[in-house]
């Protein structure tokens, strides 16, 4: 892992899988607003279009069958990221029983847990402490293993995300707490409801070191989690990092973010990171214009090859709304 | 047979469970160096060492979710409560988090978790130290909530919550835990989901659960004298609730009174008083009872404290009231 890190730049083949992983989400994700507009998928879905280097800068640095993902509800970028199968996703979008979650879940309820995809979090911060707690579990069988842990910016307020790094620090659980700091809770500017800006200090009154990072630059957030990791288990010790990034779509689908600019948001998308990467590959001559467009067409067709499995796929029986409730 | 005290007999259970089972582990605040708030873990530090019996900060919301993501991994957690008055601060790892993963994952995961600690009225601690919180979990899908009434059930039932791979609420009595009772030396379990008949009876069944079954009992004993035979049942479980030897009591005695030490708003007795109704209505000769607390928090005043709690007296007049003797 080590070796690849140092490499990532140079390394064709590296750069194109980020590069992919990133187009199958935003793609994927262009997919199920399409789908939520024409209202086959319901209630709440949070888009990751525009925050896709932190997924999957970060999440390739491990392995699922040691390490863990925690995610909040934000969550389709993760599961795709985890190599979770997009048809499964869609068609739990849809709620359908082929969806990864048997369509009980939906949207904000993503999990592969024989894969360490452990969700898929609707409540703001409440996962922080279930993260910790797989921290715990690998500490307690000595396992290899790490914890990444996303939230947003709008749960590093919360009573759980001090506790957890507090109790994360005392007990030495090898987590990764990661805040994708999209500047907005919700429609609310972090700014505005935080008494410090820069939230990679926040770590300090638990001991944790703390680090901002780029969360437009795909490579610079592999790097920089590759290197977390990498110190986590060699120092068997908690680090915290504050990823930032943007957004480009509301909250929900049910937000048309009027409370930021259309200034700004041209900014953001002009750093945008599958754009950013793209430049970076043409320039090295590690890609080509045509090379480009087959990759993003291959994307494409994973996400209309999800929706058409989710479409085919069956509704649950009635029956089932009473199972699994208890072991 | 040993003679030994509830808390004894908790103790008992864990430690069993954690020779057993070497991912049984305990935490929570002053479990470990301090032997215990109520002195329920005294002795398992020095038995299983500090890796097991964990010291927490003064953190509900985060040692309960720390807890339930350990279940989540496969360890298998039981999570003290000072007392579950403070698990209010955690109440949404349990709700949100706990009772739901294994639903909301389309049955992925399994959740094995203990939560446990003292319920309900204790003396002079007024408001916020001393209620009854049983209707509250109980409410929720996807919990087991238990509430032993002896030290012989304590044990019982305890080993086979931390055997369980659901979320399973205990409650303990606060007032409870010096009361002893007799408890094999042999190792036993006790399965959730079964009624037990503390005193058999034929004319009226008081239907409670943790330390009401004893004034309940105590009235029966009172209206021995006047010639009533009233059979108390002890629920043991809430969740899962033994529906079925309930109504076989009931219409075997036809009358019935509800005793639980919650307030009668929307609570488990308000639950079992209509259930009886509408599953016992051709059998009963009278309308269930509900002896339940006052509805208003716990006064610090002892005089006041004790009129707001279920009693031998309020019991028996229920009882009276169902037989038609008053």
């Amino acid at each position: 892992m080590a070796k690849q890190r140092k490499n990532i730049r140079e390394d064709a083949d590296g750069l194109k899988k980020n590069l992919k992983g990133m187009l199958l989400i935003r793609r994927f994700e262009e997919k199920a607003a399409q789908m939520y507009g024409l209202r086959k998928i319901g209630g709440f879905c949070h888009l990751y279009i525009g925050q896709e280097a932190i997924a999957v800068g970060a999440i390739q640095t491990v392995d699922l069958k040691k390490d863990y993902v925690v995610t909040a509800y934000r969550d389709h970028g993760h599961a795709l990221a985890c190599g979770m199968d997009p048809n499964t996703v869609m068609a739990e979008l849809y709620g359908k029983s082929s969806g990864c979650s048997k369509g009980k879940g939906g949207s904000m309820h993503l999990f592969d847990v024989e894969n360490h995809m452990y969700g898929g979090n609707g409540i703001v911060g409440a996962h922080i402490p279930i993260a910790t707690g797989v921290g715990l579990k690998i500490r307690y069988k000595n396992d290899e293993g790490v914890v990444l842990c996303f939230f947003g910016d709008g749960a590093i307020h919360q009573g759980t995300f001090h506790e957890s790094l507090n109790m994360a620090k005392i007990w030495n659980l090898p987590v990764i707490y990661i805040c994708e700091n999209n500047q907005y809770g919700m429609g609310t500017d972090f700014s505005r409801v935080s008494a410090v800006q820069d939230f990679s200090v926040m770590g300090a009154s638990y001991g944790i070191k703390g680090k901002q990072v780029n969360g437009m630059d795909v490579l610079e957030v592999y790097e920089e989690v590759s290197a977390a990791v990498e110190e986590v288990k060699k120092t068997h010790t908690p680090i915290f990092l504050e990823i930032k990034t943007y957004r480009y779509k509301g909250h929900s689908m049910s937000d048309p973010a009027t409370y930021r600019t259309r200034d700004e948001l041209d900014t953001y998308k002009r750093q945008d990171p599958i754009l950013n990467l793209k430049t970076y590959m043409l320039n090295k001559r590690m890609l080509t214009e045509e090379e480009y467009t087959k990759l993003d067409k291959e994307c494409r067709s994973v996400g209309e090859a999800a929706v058409s499995f989710a479409e085919k796929s069956n509704e649950p029986q009635i029956q089932e709304l009473y199972d699994d409730v208890f072991a | 047979m040993p003679i030994i005290t509830f808390r004894e007999a908790l103790r008992q259970a864990m430690s069993e469970e954690m020779e057993r089972d070497e991912d049984v582990l305990l935490i929570g605040e002053e479990v470990a160096q301090y032997n215990g708030a109520y002195k329920v873990s005294q002795g398992l530090l020095d038995t299983y060492g500090e890796k097991r019996v964990i010291d927490t900060p003064i953190s509900e919301e985060g040692f309960t979710g720390i807890g339930v993501g350990a279940a989540l991994a496969g360890l298998r957690p039981i999570v003290e409560w000072m007392t579950f008055n403070f698990s209010l601060q955690a109440f949404d790892q349990v709700v949100n988090n706990a009772a739901k993963m294994r639903y909301m994952s389309g049955g992925q995961f399994r959740v094995p978790i203990v939560f446990r600690g003292p319920n309900g009225p204790a003396e002079y601690l007024a408001a916020q130290h001393s209620q009854a919180l049983q209707s509250v979990y109980a409410h929720v899908p996807g919990l087991k909530v238990v509430a032993p009434s002896t030290p012989y059930d304590a044990k019982g039932l305890l080993k086979t919550a931390i055997r369980d791979d659901n979320p399973v609420l205990f409650l303990e009595a606060e007032l409870m835990y010096a009361m002893k009772g007799e408890v094999p030396e042999e190792e036993y379990l006790i399965p959730l989901g079964r009624v037990d008949v503390k005193k058999e009876g034929k004319d009226a069944t008081v239907i409670g659960f943790s330390k009401p079954v004893h004034i309940a009992l105590d009235a029966a004993k009172e209206l021995e004298k006047e010639g009533v035979d009233v059979e108390v049942i002890d629920l043991r479980s809430i969740r899962p609730l033994d529906e079925q030897r309930v109504y076989e009591s009931v219409k075997k005695t036809n009358r019935c009174v509800v005793v639980d030490e919650a307030w009668p708003f929307a609570s488990v007795g308000s639950h079992l008083a209509w259930l009886i109704s509408k599953n016992c209505f051709d059998s009963l000769d009278a309308p269930v009872e509900l002896v339940s607390s006052e509805d208003v928090p716990m006064p610090y005043n002892h005089r006041l404290e004790i009129a707001a709690q279920p009693s031998v007296r309020k019991i028996v007049r229920a009882l009276k009231k169902v037989l038609y003797l008053e």
